[in-house]
C-alpha cells in the first residue's frame, strides 16, 4: 500500500515538475520582448558628421560638474593616447562620461571619429545585474543609477556589452559607478537635449523619439546612400539601444562590437532565471521523495516498512 | 581690445543692414555678419561677394529658394519650379534651437512632414561650410573663421583657464 502511495506521488511529482518548468519558461519567454518605451527619446549619431573637435566633451564636463581636465579640451593630441596595452583607445571613467576616438579605417579618405557614451539601451543589462536596484530605465530613455543605493560592487560594468560604466576608483570612502545618464536630471526629464547634443558644431547628433530617429536614419541612408552603410548600429542591436549610430565605413573597423546579435543580454538568463522558483518550490519535495524510496530500497522487509509506515505518519 | 570691439560692432551694424536690405529690395548683400548663435566664438564676417564669385552656384547652398537649380536632386522631387522664395536666409529656416519640446512633438505627431530632418541653424552653417571646404580648398580649422571668446576658452578649459595640473604632476 505504501509503496504505491509513494509511486504515485513521485510520479505526480515529476509529472507537477515538468509542468511547472514549461509554465515557468513560457512565462519568462513571454516578459522577454520589452522594445522600449513608446515616447522614448535616443539621439541618432552621424559619425560621417563627426569633425573630432571634442566640444561635446567640454559640454559634458560643463553641464555634469565633472572635474577639470588634464588637458585643455581643445587638445587634439589626447587622440593618440593608448591604454595599457598599446591598442586600447579612450573609454569613459568617472571625470569623463564621453570621450571622442580618432579611428583611420582602411579604404576612407579621412579619418572618423567616434564618440563613446552609455547608449541607454531598452532591455540595459547594467539594470539586469544590479542586484541592489540601484538602475531605472526612465520613461523618457534615459537610464540612470541612484548614487546612493550603489554599493559599488561593479557588476554593471561586467555585464555592460559597451564596456561603458566607469567608477569612481578615486573615492576611498564610498566608490560608487560613474556613466553617462543622458542629461536626465538637469535638462532630459524638462524635455531638453543633452548639452552634448546642443553644443555640437555639426550635429552630429540629432535627438528627438527613437521612432522618429528609426525613420530619419532610414531616410538619410536612402537619400544620399553613397555616404553610409546601409544599416543603424543600435536599431535591433542588443534588444535596441536609445543612442544609435550611423557610419560611412563598416561598423566593425572603428570600434563597434557587431557580434552582440538583436537580442538583450537579460535573454541570456531569463529562461534559466524562470526556473528558479520552479525549482525552490518543487525540489525540496521531490528530493524527500527521493530520499524515503531509497532509504526504503536500501533495507527492504517488512519491520523497514513497518518503520516506513511510522515515517509517513509523522 | 578696445578697437576689436569697435570693430564688432561695426560688423554687427553691417550684418543688421545687410540683412535688412536683402529682405526688403531683394538686393544680394556683399558681407553677411552670422552673428545670432555667437557666445563662445565670436560672430563670422562672411564674404558673400567673394563666395558669389568662387563658386557661382547659389543653389549649392541656397537649395531650391532663389531660383536657381540644387545641386540636392531630393529637392527636386518636390521643388519643381524652383521660383525664388521670400525666405533666403540660413537662420529663416534653419532654427536656432532644433531640438525644443514644442519642435519635436510637432514633427512627431505630423506623419506626414517631409522636413522632419532639418539640420539647425548652427549645423546648417558648419555642415555646408565645412563640407563644401574640404572638398575645395577653404579654411577648416575652427578659428580659421571665428575667433574664440573668452567664454569660449573657458568652455574648453584653454588658453588662460587651461589647467596646471598636468605639468605640476610630472615634476
Amino acid at each position: 500500500m505504501s509503496g504505491i502511495s509513494r509511486r504515485k506521488f513521485l510520479k505526480a511529482g515529476l509529472v507537477g515538475g515538468a509542468a511547472a518548468t514549461l509554465g515557468m519558461s513560457c512565462k519568462a519567454w513571454g516578459a522577454g520582448s520589452f522594445e522600449g518605451y513608446p515616447e522614448g527619446m535616443g539621439v541618432l549619431v552621424d559619425l560621417t558628421r563627426c569633425v573630432g573637435c571634442r566640444s561635446c566633451e567640454a559640454a559634458c564636463n560643463k553641464e555634469q560638474k565633472l572635474p577639470e581636465p588634464d588637458r585643455p579640451f581643445d587638445d587634439l593630441s589626447v587622440f593618440e593616447e593608448k591604454g595599457e596595452d598599446g591598442t586600447t583607445l579612450r573609454r569613459p571613467d568617472e571625470g569623463h562620461l564621453t570621450v571622442v576616438n580618432k579611428y583611420t579605417p582602411e579604404g576612407s579618405k579621412k579619418p572618423v571619429y567616434r564618440k563613446v557614451q552609455c547608449n541607454h539601451c531598452n532591455e540595459p543589462a547594467c539594470l539586469t545585474s544590479c542586484f541592489v536596484n540601484a538602475y531605472t530605465k526612465t520613461k523618457e530613455g534615459a537610464v540612470i543609477y541612484n548614487p546612493k543605493i550603489c554599493v559599488g560592487c561593479r557588476n554593471c560594468m561586467i555585464a555592460c556589452p559597451f564596456n561603458v560604466p566607469g567608477y569612481s576608483y578615486s573615492s576611498v570612502l564610498n566608490p560608487v559607478v560613474k556613466k553617462c545618464i543622458f542629461c536626465y536630471d538637469t535638462r532630459l526629464k524638462y524635455g531638453k537635449p543633452p548639452a552634448c547634443v546642443e553644443t555640437c558644431p555639426q550635429e552630429v547628433m540629432t535627438f528627438g523619439h527613437r521612432k522618429d530617429l528609426i525613420k530619419i536614419g532610414h531616410e538619410r541612408i536612402k537619400e544620399t546612400a553613397d555616404r553610409y552603410v546601409d544599416h543603424i548600429y543600435g536599431e535591433d542591436e542588443l534588444g535596441g539601444t536609445g543612442w544609435m549610430y550611423l557610419a560611412g565605413v563598416d561598423f566593425e573597423k572603428v570600434g563597434f562590437d557587431t557580434t552582440v546579435g538583436k537580442d538583450p543580454i537579460i535573454s541570456n538568463v531569463k529562461e534559466f532565471l524562470g526556473t528558479v522558483p520552479m525549482v525552490l518550490a518543487i525540489w525540496p519535495a521531490l528530493f524527500s521523495g527521493f530520499h524515503l524510496l531509497a532509504k526504503r530500497k536500501a533495507h527492504g522487509g517488512h519491520t523497514d516498512s513497518q518503520e516506513d509506515h511510522d515515517h509517513e505518519n509523522l | 581690445m578696445r578697437t576689436k570691439r569697435i570693430l564688432i560692432a561695426a560688423f554687427l551694424a553691417t550684418g543688421l543692414l545687410a540683412t535688412a536690405t536683402v529682405s526688403r529690395s531683394q538686393e544680394i548683400p556683399d558681407v553677411i555678419m552670422l552673428n545670432s548663435l555667437a557666445s563662445l566664438y565670436e560672430p563670422v564676417r562672411f564674404d558673400h561677394a567673394r563666395h558669389i564669385k568662387v563658386m557661382r552656384d547659389c543653389g549649392a547652398c541656397h537649395h531650391h529658394t532663389i531660383g536657381a537649380p540644387s545641386d540636392d536632386r531630393n529637392c527636386g522631387r518636390c521643388h519643381q519650379s524652383m521660383e525664388p522664395k521670400p525666405a533666403v536666409a540660413c537662420r529663416q529656416c534653419h532654427a536656432a534651437n532644433p531640438f525644443t519640446a514644442e519642435y519635436l512633438k510637432a514633427t512627431h505627431e505630423d506623419k506626414n512632414r517631409y522636413h522632419r530632418d532639418k539640420p539647425g541653424l548652427k549645423a546648417a552653417y558648419h555642415l555646408s561650410c565645412t563640407g563644401c571646404h574640404e572638398k575645395g580648398s577653404g579654411p577648416t580649422g575652427c578659428t580659421d573663421c571665428h575667433e574664440r571668446t573668452d567664454a569660449g576658452n573657458q568652455f574648453y578649459r584653454s588658453g588662460k583657464y587651461a589647467p596646471a595640473a598636468k605639468t605640476v604632476k610630472h615634476h
